[in-house]
């Protein structure tokens, strides 16, 4: 008796933290990355979409750190070397968003803010 | 190298200008100098500290740790130029005049020293923080080191100077419009500071941005500009602002003008008594 309870919550356990991993992997699929590898970000032009507040990871694969910078989104944060972060942007308006390394500014990138499908 | 040198003048920029603030608002504050190394001494063992723990700073708080804390150290910044705006407007006058009887306030301990030393350390831990990691990326890339070592220390420098001279020309304003003038741009930084930390809090998802372009104003004064560089650390120019920064601004703006007004409320009615002090000295 006992003993089919304990296999049943244990399966249920079980079961749980399968979909919460699968939840987790779904929502970290639809978070974009932007990469730097010490060059230049990866991609260059990120599109997103509009009217939505958008969670962003920005990784840095290099040996130099960054800052990852922006006027046009009011966003500044520093990148350290083989590390991320996640920042969020929006709900923007359409357009084109400039966004640069304050440590070098050679490299820089724009966001790409379209209309959402559906809209 | 001059890239480099470029780079550190603006990290150093904001740090020089809001001390060069801070120490021209205070004047007449004995040993204010002092508290002032202090805070510079501090915020560079903080910047030094933040940048070795960069890695460890920005996987906290699942990816925001370092936003978080930016918002945290520009609060704090914040609440401490409060105190001292209201605690100087107080008591500048004493001080510009240089009576013998100063009020009890200024020769005991009551003195805004903490909120000096503490703005300090908060303005040269975060810009120092990330002039430390600039640094260590040169040292570490190796190509060229010796030049970018020197554009860096050519722009520490120029930025150094500039706050030396924004030091040297607020002095020179006429002791008529001194604690006035110094008193203004204390409360328009701690407002563009404020709006920064908003900026930060809603960076890591910790605040609406209630409408992400306000007004946008990058083609009259770009913010990458000088000017509008200057602007923005001083009197907090945004040139796309969010709806939370414009309400932060505001926010500690009337604040603070509220603050001023009570106190000044405050002593008008204590005013006899002082003012009968004042006409024997």
């Amino acid at each position: 008796m006992s003993v089919r309870i304990l296999s049943r919550i244990l399966s249920a356990c079980v079961l749980a933290a399968v979909m919460l991993q699968a939840a987790v992997a779904s929502a970290a699929d639809t978070v974009p990355v932007l990469t730097i590898d010490g060059k230049q970000f990866v991609p260059q032009n990120l599109p997103i979409a509009a009217g939505v507040k958008q969670k962003l990871i920005i990784r840095n694969t290099g040996t130099i750190p960054a800052e990852f910078e922006s006027y046009d989104l009011s966003r500044e944060i520093v990148v350290p070397a083989h590390s991320e972060v996640t920042i969020y942007i929006g709900p923007l308006k359409t357009g084109s968003y400039h966004y640069f390394n304050d440590f070098n500014r050679a490299m820089q990138g724009t966001v790409t803010v379209t209309a959402a499908k559906g809209n | 190298m001059l890239a480099t040198a470029i780079v550190m003048f603006r990290e150093v920029l904001e740090a020089a200008l809001i001390i060069a603030i801070v120490l021209s608002a205070s004047k007449g504050i004995a040993a204010r100098g002092r508290w002032v190394a202090a805070g510079i001494g501090f915020g560079l063992a903080g910047a030094s500290l933040v940048a070795v723990l960069a890695a460890n700073i920005a996987s906290s708080y699942s990816g925001n740790g370092q936003a978080i804390m930016n918002a945290v150290i520009l609060l704090s910044a914040v609440l401490m130029l409060t105190w001292h705006t209201v605690w100087m407007s107080a008591h500048g006058r004493e001080l510009a005049a240089e009576l013998s009887a100063v009020s009890a306030d200024v020769q005991t301990g009551k003195r805004p020293l903490a909120a000096l030393l503490i703005v300090t350390m908060a303005a040269v831990m975060r810009e120092g923080s990330e002039a430390v990691l600039f640094l260590w990326a040169i040292a570490a890339g190796g190509e060229q080191r010796i030049a970018m070592t020197l554009g860096g220390a050519g722009g520490l420098v120029a930025g150094v100077l500039v706050g030396l001279l924004l030091y040297r020309g607020l002095l020179r304003i006429p002791a008529r419009y001194f604690f006035s003038v110094t008193g203004w741009l204390i409360i328009l930084l701690a407002s563009g500071l404020a709006a920064q930390a908003a900026g930060f809090l809603n960076q890591a998802g910790l605040l609406p941005a209630l409408g992400n372009t306000i007004w946008n104003t990058s083609d009259i004064l770009s913010q990458s500009s000088i000017v509008g560089q200057l602007l923005h650390i001083l009197v907090g120019y945004v040139a796309r602002p969010s709806g939370i920064e414009l309400v932060f601004y505001g926010a500690t703006l009337g604040i603070i003008l509220i603050l001023l007004r009570m106190q000044k409320r405050s002593r008008a009615r204590g005013g006899k008594v002082r003012a009968s002090t004042e006409a024997s000295a």
